[in-house]
C-alpha cells in the first residue's frame, strides 16, 4: 500500500541545502543505499523510500529540521527503532524520516520518586535494566521490548502481555516534552499526579506521530514483584476456555497475564519449543500470578479452583522459574513457529469483548472453510486482544486475495462484536481503510480537526492513522512473507 | 429525556449562540472557574446502559448518580477503583468532566485511566462516539481520555464507559504518629517496595495507610510495617473520599498536585497529604500567586479548590498555562465547540 494522491512535491536540492546548514554531515542521509534501511518498519509489506533521513543529536537540531520542513512544506515521519507492525513509520516518498535513534540517553532514574526521564530513542528494556538496581521496573513492557523504543511506545500506545493488570503505555507515562511541526516546545504532563488543563498527555499517547515529535519521556517505575508463577490449563472445547477466562475475572482475580492458544497454534509451537503443551486439547490457557509469595500462593490456589470448575482437563502450576519460562516459551514463539509451517501468514490485531471469544473462534473456523485457508489463534485473552495468524502461500494464485478477504472479515467481525480493529499495533498505513468500518464520518472529521489543531499544515506522518473520507473503500493487513518478519529474533505476542 | 432531546438543545443553542452550563447534580458547582450560561440539567438522562462484570466495564448515561452505579457494582463485588468523590448526588457525567479522583488514585490510577469510551455531544450538537467497551483500543486518537477533566468545555459527555475492577479480598487500615516530613519520606520509601498500599492520608501529626489485596499479602504487609490498627478505617476513607473530613473544610482550600517526593513546602495551613505525597491540601489566605509559585517551584501546580466564586474568577481556579499550551487549548476548544457555548470560562477565563 502506498500513500496516493499526495499533495506534496518536494524540491530535494533546496531541502538538502537548508538541512546541511543545521545538521552535521553524519546526521543526514541522502544516498539511496543509505536510505534503504528506512524504507519500511516491522511491517515489511509496505515500503517507500524517503527523500532524506535526518538523525539529529539534540533537541535544537530537531527544532531546526522541523522548522525547515514546515517552511518548505515537506512531510516528516518520526521513527524510533522501526519495529512497529502497522507501517506507522513507513516513509513518505516526498518527505524526511526523522530518526530519533541518537536520542538514546537515560537522563535520570529517580528511585525515591519512582520515575525515569529518558530520551525517546531509549529501548523499552533498557529502562527496566537501569531501574533494576532499585528493585523497580517499567511495567508497560511491550513484547518487542529488547528493541522497541519509548518514543515508539508513546506513538503507538503499546500493550503487551501484562496490560490487563499493569495498563498500557498511556497508564505508565507521566510527562512528555514535545516539539510541534512549527518548532514550538510543549511540556505535557509533569512529575506531579496531574497537570492543569486538558489531558493532552492522553491525546499524545497513541497518536502515531501525527501530532508532534517527542524529545523526552518521563515514565513511571513500579516495584518489581517478588515472585511470578504461571498456571497452564488445557480444555477439550474452546468455548470452555473462553468461559474460564470470564470465570477468573468474575472471581475477582486480575492476573498479571492471561493468554490463550488454540489447537493449531499449540500444534505449530510444540515441535519448535517443547513447552510441554497438551496437544490433544482444543485450547490452552496460561494464567500468570505475580506479587509477594503469600499473594501468589493465594491467587494460584483460587485460579486453580476456578479452572477446575470450568472443566479444565489438565492443570499444571510452574514449580520453578525455569518451568514458568518454558510454559511461556511456546506462547512467545507462536509467530515464528507458525512461520515454519506455512510459507506466509498475516497477523491480525482485533479486540473483542472476552465473552465473544468462543463465538469469534467458531466464526474463524467457518472462515477457514469459506476461504480454504488455515488459521492459528493466539490471544491476549485477558483483554480480548486477538492475534489470528492466517496461513497462506503467496506463490499460489488467488491465495493472497483469499487471505486478505479472510482477514477483512475477522476485523469487521471484531467491530461488529463490540470491539476494535486494533488493540496494540495501531492503525498506521496497514489498517487505514478499516478505520472507516470502526468510525463514521463525524468521528473521522473530528480526528482530522484534532490533527489540525496540532499540525495545521498536515506535515506530520501524512496519510497515516486517519483515512481521508474518500479513501474509505478497501482493507489492508499485515503481510508476512515466508515467515520473514523483520526482526525475527524479537518476541511477538 | 432521551439523547435526541439533549442533541436538540445543544444544536439550537449553537445556532442561536446561547451559552449553556452543563450540570448534573451540581455537587461540584464550587469547583473551577466562572459559572456562566443557562443551566442544562442532565439528571433526567440517567440509567445504566450496560454492565458486564466479566468484561470489567460499565456504561451509563451522564445523569446516573455514582451511588447508584456503585451499588450495582457492589452486588458483583466490583468498584470504581479511582474512588471519585460522591459529594451529594454526584453524577457520572460530572465525575468524568471534573476529573477528580479519590484515595485509591495512588495505587489504581485516576479517572482518565479508567475511561474506555464516551458518547459525546459536541458544541454543534453533533453526536460522536469515541473509544468503546474493550480494554485495548488504539484506533484513532484517544479523545475519550482527553475529555476527562475538561470541565464540560469540549462537549456534553452523554454516556461514558468506565473500566471497573474487583474489590480487594481484604482491606485494613493502620496508623502511625509522625510529622509531615517523616510521613513524606516513609510514603516514598514504601512506595518503592512491593507493598499493597492502596491509600494514604496524613493529617494533624498522624499517618493512615490502607492496605488492600489478598488476605495473606495484607497480613504480611501489616507485620512488616508495624503501626497501630485504626478503628473504623472504612469511615475514615469515606470521609477522605467524599471530603467530609475536617481537613477539607474552610473558606479557602488549595489542592496542590506535586511530585510525591517534594519536601515540605513550608507554607502555613497544610491540612492533609494524600496519594503517597502527590496531593496536598492547604487552608490558606496566602496570595494565589505565592501559592502557585511555591507549587511550581516544587514541580507541581496549585488549584484554588474551594473558594468564593469571586476569588476563583479573579485568580483563576487552575494554574495558568504557558502561552504555547494556552494557544493549543484554544484551538482544541474551537475544534469541539466552535461557537464557545459550552461551559465558557469554567476551566480558563480565556475560553
Amino acid at each position: 500500500m502506498t500513500i496516493s494522491d499526495s499533495p506534496f512535491l518536494t524540491d530535494k536540492a533546496a531541502l538538502l541545502s537548508r538541512l546541511r546548514s543545521v545538521l552535521p554531515a553524519h546526521c543526514l542521509l541522502a544516498d539511496a543505499e543509505d536510505l534503504r534501511p528506512y524504507e519500511c518498519d516491522g511491517l515489511t509489506a509496505y515500503r517507500e523510500l524517503p527523500l532524506l533521513v535526518c538523525l539529529p543529536e539534540n533537541e535544537g537540531q530537531v527544532l531546526d529540521v522541523l522548522r525547515i520542513c514546515h517552511s518548505l512544506k515537506v512531510p516528516v515521519v518520526a521513527r524510533g527503532a522501526g519495529t512497529g507492525l502497522s507501517g506507522g513509520a513507513m516513509p513518505h516518498a516526498q518527505g524526511v524520516v526523522l530518526s530519533l535513534a541518537r536520542f538514546n540517553k537515560i537522563l535520570r532514574v529517580d528511585r525515591d520518586a519512582r520515575l525515569a526521564v529518558v530520551q525517546p530513542g531509549v529501548r523499552n528494556l533498557a529502562v527496566s535494566e537501569a531501574a533494576a538496581p532499585y528493585g523497580l521496573y517499567y511495567a508497560a513492557d511491550a513484547s518487542s521490548q529488547i528493541a522497541c523504543t519509548l518514543g515508539g511506545n508513546v506513538a503507538e500506545n503499546s500493550g503487551g502481555v501484562h496490560c490487563l493488570k499493569y495498563g498500557l503505555t498511556v497508564h505508565n507515562i507521566l510527562r512528555l516534552r514535545m516539539v510541534s511541526i512549527e518548532g514550538e516546545i510543549f511540556e505535557i504532563g509533569s512529575e506531579a499526579p496531574d497537570a492543569p488543563g486538558f489531558d493532552i498527555l492522553a491525546l499524545m499517547i497513541g497518536s502515531e506521530g501525527m501530532l508532534g515529535v517527542v524529545t523526552e519521556v518521563t515514565v513511571k517505575l513500579v516495584p518489581r514483584p517478588e515472585l511470578a508463577q504461571v498456571v497452564m490449563a488445557s480444555f477439550d472445547q474452546v468455548a470452555q476456555a473462553g468461559d474460564a477466562v470470564a470465570a477468573i475475572i468474575a472471581a475477582g482475580i486480575i492476573p498479571a497475564g492471561l493468554e490463550m492458544m488454540d489447537k493449531p497454534a499449540t500444534a505449530a509451537v510444540e515441535p519448535y519449543v517443547h513447552a510441554g503443551y497438551d496437544l490433544a486439547a482444543e485450547a490452552i490457557l496460561l494464567c500468570e500470578s505475580d506479587g509477594t509469595p503469600e499473594e501468589v500462593a493465594e491467587e494460584i490456589s483460587r485460579v486453580t479452583e476456578v479452572l477446575t470448575a470450568s472443566g479444565a482437563r489438565d492443570i499444571r502450576v510452574s514449580q520453578s522459574e525455569a518451568e514458568r519460562l518454558r510454559f511461556w516459551a511456546g506462547r512467545k514463539a507462536a509467530f515464528p513457529a507458525v512461520g515454519r509451517i506455512t510459507p506466509d501468514y498475516y497477523c491480525m490485531d482485533g479486540t473483542i469483548p472476552r465473552k465473544r471469544l468462543a463465538e469469534m473462534l467458531a466464526a474463524i473456523a467457518g472462515m477457514e472453510q469459506k476461504y480454504g485457508l488455515r488459521c492459528a489463534n493466539v490471544f491476549h485473552a485477558g483483554d480480548g486482544n486477538l492475534h489470528p495468524l492466517i496461513m497462506y502461500d503467496a506463490s499460489k494464485p488467488g491465495e493472497w486475495a483469499r487471505a486478505e478477504a479472510f482477514g477483512a472479515e475477522i476485523l469487521e467481525l471484531s467491530v461488529k462484536l463490540g470491539g476494535s480493529i486494533t488493540g496494540e499495533h495501531c492503525v498506521g498505513i496497514e489498517k487505514i481503510n478499516q478505520m472507516c468500518v470502526q468510525y463514521s464520518t463525524p468521528e473521522l472529521n473530528m480526528f482530522h480537526a484534532v490533527k489540525a489543531a496540532f499540525d495545521e499544515s498536515g506535515l506530520l506522518n501524512p496519510g497515516k492513522a486517519v483515512p481521508s473520507l474518500h479513501r474509505c473503500a478497501e482493507y489492508g493487513r499485515m503481510h508476512v512473507h515466508h515467515g520473514a518478519v523483520k526482526f525475527p529474533e524479537l518476541e511477538r505476542f | 429525556m432521551d439523547l435526541d432531546d439533549l442533541l436538540l438543545v445543544v444544536r439550537e443553542a449553537c445556532q442561536s449562540g446561547r451559552q449553556l452550563r452543563l450540570r448534573g447534580a451540581g455537587s461540584k458547582d464550587f469547583y473551577g472557574g466562572m459559572l456562566a450560561g443557562d443551566v442544562l440539567d442532565v439528571r433526567a438522562y440517567q440509567g445504566i446502559v450496560a454492565y458486564e462484570p466479566t468484561e470489567l466495564y460499565v456504561t451509563a448515561r451522564c445523569g446516573t448518580s455514582l451511588v447508584d452505579i456503585e451499588s450495582v457494582l457492589a452486588e458483583q463485588g466490583q468498584m470504581l477503583a479511582f474512588e471519585p468523590p460522591r459529594f451529594s448526588g454526584a453524577t457520572l457525567g460530572g465525575c468524568v468532566a471534573a476529573g477528580l479522583s479519590g484515595p485509591r488514585r495512588q495505587q489504581a490510577g485516576a479517572v482518565r485511566d479508567f475511561v474506555l469510551g464516551v458518547k459525546l455531544i459536541d458544541g454543534t450538537g453533533q453526536r460522536l462516539d469515541f473509544g468503546g467497551q474493550v480494554m485495548k483500543n488504539v484506533a484513532g486518537y484517544d479523545v475519550s481520555r482527553l475529555l476527562a477533566g475538561s470541565m464540560g468545555t469540549l462537549g456534553l459527555l452523554a454516556e461514558v464507559t468506565l473500566k471497573v475492577l474487583p474489590k480487594a479480598v481484604a482491606e485494613e487500615t493502620i496508623t502511625f504518629e509522625m510529622n509531615e516530613s517523616e510521613a513524606i519520606a516513609c510514603l516514598n520509601r514504601w512506595g518503592g517496595q512491593p507493598l499493597p498500599v492502596s491509600a494514604s492520608f496524613w493529617t494533624d501529626g498522624r499517618l493512615f495507610l490502607r492496605l488492600s489485596g489478598a488476605r495473606a499479602a495484607v497480613e504480611a504487609a501489616r507485620r512488616k510495617l508495624g503501626g497501630d490498627a485504626a478503628v473504623d478505617g472504612k469511615n475514615l476513607w469515606d470521609s477522605v473520599r467524599d471530603q467530609t473530613h475536617p481537613a477539607f473544610a474552610g473558606p479557602v482550600l488549595w489542592r496542590l498536585a506535586l511530585p510525591s517526593t517534594a519536601a515540605p513546602l513550608g507554607l502555613e495551613g497544610l491540612t492533609a497529604i494524600e496519594w503517597g505525597g502527590g496531593q496536598r491540601w492547604l487552608r490558606s489566605d496566602l496570595q494565589a500567586a505565592d501559592v502557585r509559585a511555591v507549587a511550581a517551584k516544587a514541580g507541581g501546580h496549585a488549584v484554588l479548590y474551594r473558594a468564593p466564586e469571586s476569588l476563583r474568577c479573579l485568580e483563576g481556579a487552575f494554574a495558568p498555562l504557558s502561552p504555547a499550551l494556552l494557544a493549543l487549548h484554544r484551538r482544541l476548544k474551537k475544534t469541539f465547540d466552535p461557537k464557545g457555548i459550552l461551559n465558557p470560562g469554567r476551566l480558563y477565563a480565556e475560553f
